[in-house]
């Protein structure tokens, strides 16, 4: 997409081909519940996530956005006390199966953080890291190859070319998130997860990353928690409200930030209280 | 669900702004009916001050587009914030509009003023003027409590306008046709007909925005036009 297509009117991102039967559902999350030992994070959530489309996840602190996005890759796995159930299928494979395996499940559905989080390693490592550890290459070329086009595609390859033996951490915090993404991106997954991955960027650095979605949704599936409104009013085909660990109101974008039909949701975007 | 902004000046500027809109609504509202006044008690004076006072209205405009530019910048509305702020600005433009049609009335009232009466149409234009004065009224309630239903009744109602104005266009070619003495007061009452008829239609583009603002979603379109006089000719005056 480029920028012409955008509605700069109003300032939200055009939806691509909304049209119910022009989506192909990449996940499908049906009745998803979630508990943190007695304390239950999400009731009853269902979501489709589109093929190629950019789904932004907003909600007040604590809704459990973060929680139904950690779902989606079973990161929630490594979190003691927590119990998933409902059902979660991947090009509907159920992602929940005892048979899946979760190391490959991780790098079908790479996730970028708040913080940028880079190993600290060299550039370069950074980014071979995931194709190293499920032997994507097979040779010192390929590999190369790789690492060079996931900092392009990641935008980050102008600025590093002479110093991919620095380390990740040397870099600026737009640059290290750009690292992170072009690391999740090496290993060619089908769905990235972003939990506010602009939160600790300044507003160029942001604008980066948000030219960057953009970019990507070409060619992958993403999901985004943010906090803020504008963003997933920018870079969003489709926006999912959650409170209270319920998802309230679902809907393209556009609809969303321009008249939203639940109370709850126009309390939250516009600023005011219930 | 009564809900306010957790940011107070945020609150504040929205809700100003709602009262800016009314002030240059009532005063516009005011302004005609002063005009009206003045073309049918063919006061000189009168006509004057209205003209005078379009100024002020003009600069009511220039304070809604201020405010509601500061309030994008500083706020980025979204939802029916956004809506608010849209309508304010297609608000206070077409209200400018209606406020220099008014002043045109007033100017030509200044003129109509040294020549005899043409009192049996200046009464249907006061019936025109009327009409429109309560038209605005009610858009501008229903702007300020967010009446979408009272905004569509508006709508509805510039067909009496066009309607009038119809007549009026008829009955005034054939004064100019049986008197050519009566061409300039007549060719000026015909030009205030017309600007009331056209305020009739600014006031409907308002009633259109408040629906826009309330529902969210634009009014259908094709609203019938009961405007015919642009086709209308007198019979014996035809080649």
């Amino acid at each position: 997409m480029n920028i012409n297509e955008k509605n700069l009117v109003s300032g939200v991102r055009i939806s691509k081909p909304n049209r119910e039967e022009q989506r192909a559902v990449k996940v499908s999350a049906q009745a998803v519940n979630v508990h943190y030992g007695d304390k239950q994070a999400l009731t009853n959530v269902s979501l489709n996530i589109y093929k190629g489309m950019v789904t932004s996840l907003i909600g007040p602190s604590g809704c459990g956005k973060s929680t139904f996005l950690r779902c989606l890759n079973r990161m929630n796995d490594v979190i003691d006390g927590c119990r998933v159930s409902g059902e979660i299928l991947l090009d509907g494979e159920d992602i929940y199966d005892r048979h899946m395996d979760v190391v490959s499940l991780r790098a079908r559905v790479g996730m970028v953080f708040q913080k940028p989080n880079p190993f600290p390693k060299s550039i370069y490592d950074n980014v071979a890291y995931g194709p190293r550890i499920h032997h994507l290459t097979s040779s010192k070329e390929e590999l190369d190859e790789v690492v060079r086009t996931s900092l392009q595609r990641a935008g980050l390859l102008d600025e590093v070319r002479d110093r991919m033996e620095a380390p990740g951490t040397a870099l600026s915090g737009g640059q290290q998130q750009r690292l992170c993404i072009a690391r999740a991106i090496a290993v060619d997954p089908e769905i990235v997860l972003m939990d506010e991955p602009c939160s600790a960027l300044d507003p160029i650095a942001t604008a980066r990353i948000e030219e960057l979605i953009d970019e990507l949704s070409e060619n992958y599936t993403i999901i985004i928690v943010t906090h803020s409104m504008q963003q997933a009013a920018r870079v969003s085909d489709v926006t999912a409200f959650f409170h209270l660990g319920e998802i309230v109101e679902v809907g393209d974008t556009e609809e969303i930030f321009r008249a939203p039909s639940d109370e709850r949701t126009k309390a939250y975007i516009t600023g005011r209280i219930g | 669900m009564n809900t306010t902004h957790i940011v107070k000046s945020y609150e504040e500027e929205l809700s100003k702004l709602d009262n800016l809109v009314a002030e240059m609504g009532g005063l516009v509202e005011l302004q005609l009916a002063q005009a009206t006044k003045a073309l049918v008690t063919r006061d000189l004076a009168g006509a004057e001050e209205v003209v005078s006072r379009d100024v002020e209205v003009d600069q009511l405009e220039r304070n809604i587009d201020d405010l509601a530019l500061r309030i994008m910048v500083l706020r980025q509305p979204l939802a029916d914030d956004l809506r608010s702020v849209i309508c304010a600005l297609k608000t206070a433009s077409d209200l400018e509009r209606i406020g220099d049609y008014v002043r045109n009335i007033a100017n030509r009232t200044t003129v109509l003023t040294k020549f005899h009466s043409v009192s049996e149409t200046s009464h249907m234009i006061e019936r025109m003027a009327k009409i429109v004065q309560t038209m605005i009224k009610n858009v501008l309630d229903a702007y300020i409590s967010r009446n979408a239903e009272l905004a569509n009744q508006v709508r509805e109602k510039d067909q009496e306008v066009d309607q009038l104005h119809n007549s009026l266009f008829r009955e005034l070619l054939t004064y100019m046709a049986e008197d050519h003495r009566a061409i300039t007061s007549c060719t000026h009452m015909l030009f205030i007909a017309k600007n009331i008829e056209r305020i009739g239609d600014h006031v409907t583009d308002v009633a259109e925005h408040v629906h826009m603002m309330v529902v969210g979603e634009p009014v259908e379109p094709g609203r019938p036009k009961y405007d015919k006089t642009s086709t209308t000719a007198i019979e014996g005056s035809t080649a």
